[in-house]
């Protein structure tokens, strides 16, 4: 079970990576908001995995927050993105 | 040993989306580098068994930080300029 | 290892292969618009996966881990639609291979192309 956690982790860290580069190369901004997003999707379900590997319950609170209150941003820069804030 | 690899990498990309966010000209992409500055941050603490502090910068920093300053961008200017740019933000904030 | 490891771990395995994925397709895709599906559904279902194979794992955090998965499932959409209405309105139109580009493109009738607008970013 060790392993499966530490080849999740692996693969996660490797989309942040990509999304990242995206973040830095993008030429538009929507392509960097895009960016954004997927970055934060992935951090909540690293959240969430690094709370199973510690064995804390109070751990996924954090992630909690983030599912809540992630998309906020995104939506903000796209009304301002649109003209309409 | 993973743990330290995890660290350093989250260290590695924290870095440099602050050099990025201090020398992109486009300050619309500095508050979005600074999202992604505070999402590493909360992992960090979370990594290092602090989870009531990484709560509160997951709360402030995801969502408060980046609604007030691009606000604020609306409000003023979105590219930074060389030269001028004190009356222009002197005239925006009339 | 009982029945339960093993859904738990093949969940686990599914959810990190597509969330791999969508951040290949975020680096790979050639206009916004595939970007944005690719960045959007894909993390969608492998970060409700990925949460559902840790409740299962871990009995006692199904509740918490069901509330993460209606959070998900509701935030993402929206914030992929919200991204691409305005990037519409803005002037970036999708890419479209084929050469007849009028029937393609039908939310045209809806907000119609305004050429001078396309060059700004």
């Amino acid at each position: 079970m060790t392993y499966i956690i530490y080849i999740a982790l692996t693969l996660m860290a490797l989309g942040m990576i990509f999304s990242a580069i995206r973040f830095v190369k993008g030429p538009t901004a929507a392509d960097r908001t895009v960016a954004m997003d997927t970055l934060t999707t992935i951090g909540v379900a690293a959240l969430v995995l690094v709370g199973y590997m510690f064995e804390r319950f109070i751990y996924v609170d954090v992630a909690l927050v983030y599912a809540v209150l992630g998309f906020i941003g995104v939506i903000v820069i796209a009304r301002y993105l649109e003209g309409a804030l | 040993m993973i743990y330290f690899i995890l660290i350093s990498i989250l260290l590695l990309l924290m870095i440099a989306a602050s050099v990025y966010s201090i020398v992109q000209k486009d300050l619309l992409y500095a508050v979005m580098a600074t999202g992604i500055i505070s999402l590493i941050l909360s992992i960090l603490y979370f990594l290092l068994q602090a989870p009531d502090v990484a709560l509160t910068e997951a709360a402030i920093g995801v969502a408060l930080t980046t609604i007030i300053f691009v606000i604020t961008i609306r409000n003023t200017v979105r590219m930074e300029e060389e030269g001028e740019s004190k009356e222009k933000f002197k005239s925006a904030v009339k | 290892m009982s029945i339960l490891e093993i859904i738990g771990g093949i969940l686990l395995i599914i959810g990190s292969i597509f969330l791999f994925l969508g951040g290949l397709g975020i680096y790979r895709m050639p206009d916004t618009y595939n970007r944005l599906q690719a960045g959007t559904k894909a993390t969608t279902l492998g970060g409700m996966s990925l949460v559902l194979g840790v409740g299962i794992l871990e009995p006692a955090w199904i509740w918490k881990a069901l509330i993460i998965i209606i959070f998900i499932a509701y935030s993402n959409p929206i914030s992929s639609h919200a991204l691409a209405r305005a990037n519409y309105r803005r002037g970036h139109y999708p890419y479209i291979k084929s050469k007849d580009k009028k029937n393609m493109d039908a939310y045209q009738e809806v907000v119609p192309h305004t050429k001078e607008k396309e060059d700004k970013v």
